[in-house]
């Protein structure tokens, strides 16, 4: 099918264009490995507070890093016109939109997911969290690919829409930080985490259904 | 091209604000199969606005667009029609093979192949070049060789002499009435005056309303 032709298409070229820009892609997992890295420097070297601290300082970097990788969503695709180009597509601009948050979530929230639990052993986390870190991230930094999509959609076509971008998504990213940093703790002190899980897959599921639309809607304004 | 003769665009009274200004009104006019329409008008007459609204990105504050006798949005029009506008649409990190692959997924495959639409706009050997690496007339070349590797019958193209050589001039003419030729159609802004005589060229001329 022509449109699933298209989808991979836009996947791979997202990712294609990730690799020749890596420098610039690395940036928001640098970002993140810093501000982890710079918590025990700033609180001092006490094990018992890092350990109670490192779901907040892991949850809330990659929040911040999510947040910071959200501007190269759309932005090149709506400076140099090929975001036009795929208005003009035959194909529905929702699905061609997914791709892109795919794309996305491979280059900003993948790696993420590989380097938190090396972050999370860092900062003391106990080995009985591990795997609900580890599960609270694939399920939630999508997520904030996902939410962060239709604020960036709505801002690219303002030229200072950074400030504005935040005010929109973060409010949206509340919940997702409160579910997800408090399944790691309650793992960490040993207790049942399955409601918040469920919470954070119900969401995942439903963004997945309910973003593209929105999102395609919002890129047809902002072209204008 | 089955049907070409059937094939039309019609406008019936579009009219466009900018910024509380009246750009134009009650604009209508109908283009067949084999015609070009050339806007003219001085800058900021809204020659690039009435593209923008052909092209879906801009509502028009009044009036309606018919593709074959059918409004656009329930016709095949985003299927026949291509644009080519003051930006390129290509991305400058990918090579001019792997950006007119890409356009090709997201249409559908039309005359040519890639590397017969390389020949013709004369970027033969460049397949593997970044196209950051293009001088922006050779860009240009680019993003009009996707008109011709796509399945399309309505050419928009905005000011797509810009930063062509005169032979590059020459080129995209003779690409334009080839294509008109074969039963398609082109609506185009233009301050280079087409040297075509043989073209059955409409002109409207926007003056800027006060």
């Amino acid at each position: 099918m022509p449109i699933i032709q298209a989808f991979w298409a836009i996947i791979r070229r997202d990712l294609l264009l990730a690799f020749r820009r890596r420098a610039e892609m690395a940036n928001p997992l640098f970002f993140f490995v810093l501000v982890v890295t710079l918590f025990p420097l700033a609180v001092g070297a006490q094990p018992n507070l890092l350990r109670a601290m490192a779901p907040g300082v892991i949850w809330v970097s990659a929040l911040l890093a999510a947040l910071l990788s959200l501007d190269s969503l759309f932005r090149s695709d709506f400076d140099d016109g090929s975001l036009e180009q795929m208005l003009l597509s035959p194909h529905a601009l929702s699905i061609l939109v997914l791709g892109k948050i795919i794309a996305h979530w491979l280059v900003t929230g993948l790696p993420l997911l590989l380097v938190a639990p090396l972050l999370a052993v860092f900062l003391g986390l106990p080995e009985q969290a591990m795997g609900t870190l580890w599960l609270t991230l694939i399920l939630a930094t999508p997520l904030l690919s996902l939410i962060g999509a239709i604020g960036v959609a709505l801002t690219v076509g303002l030229r200072r829409g950074g400030m504005l971008l935040s005010l929109l998504v973060l409010p949206l990213y509340v919940p997702v930080l409160i579910f997800a940093s408090g399944a790691v703790d309650r793992a960490a002190s040993g207790l049942p985490v399955g409601a918040q899980l469920n919470i954070l897959l119900a969401m995942l599921l439903s963004a997945l259904v309910l973003v593209p639309l929105p999102t395609a809607a919002a890129l047809k304004m902002s072209v204008n | 091209m089955e049907n070409s003769q059937h094939v039309s665009l019609q406008a019936s009274e579009l009219s466009c604000f900018r910024d509380e200004r009246l750009l134009f009104s009650e604009l209508s006019f109908s283009l067949q199969a084999g015609e070009v329409l050339l806007l003219e008008g001085a800058n900021g007459s809204g020659k690039t606005s009435l593209l923008r609204i052909l092209c879906g990105f801009r509502e028009a504050d009044a009036g309606e667009l018919y593709w074959c006798g059918s409004k656009i949005a329930d016709s095949s029009y985003y299927n026949d029609m291509a644009y080519v506008g003051h930006a390129d649409g290509t991305k400058k990190e990918l090579t001019v093979l792997e950006n007119l692959k890409f356009a090709l997924a997201l249409g559908s495959a039309g005359k040519y192949d890639i590397e017969q639409a390389l020949d013709k706009v004369q970027l033969a050997g460049f397949d593997d070049n970044p196209v950051h690496t293009l001088s922006a007339g050779q860009k240009r070349r680019l993003s009009l060789a996707r008109l011709l590797i796509t399945h399309n019958l309505l050419w928009i193209l905005d000011e797509p002499f810009t930063s062509l050589d005169r032979q590059g001039i020459k080129l995209i003419e003779s690409l334009m009435a080839e294509h008109i030729a074969q039963g398609g159609m082109a609506v185009l802004t233009s301050h280079h005056d087409l040297s075509m005589a043989d073209l059955n060229l409409k002109r409207i001329h926007l003056q800027a309303c006060q």
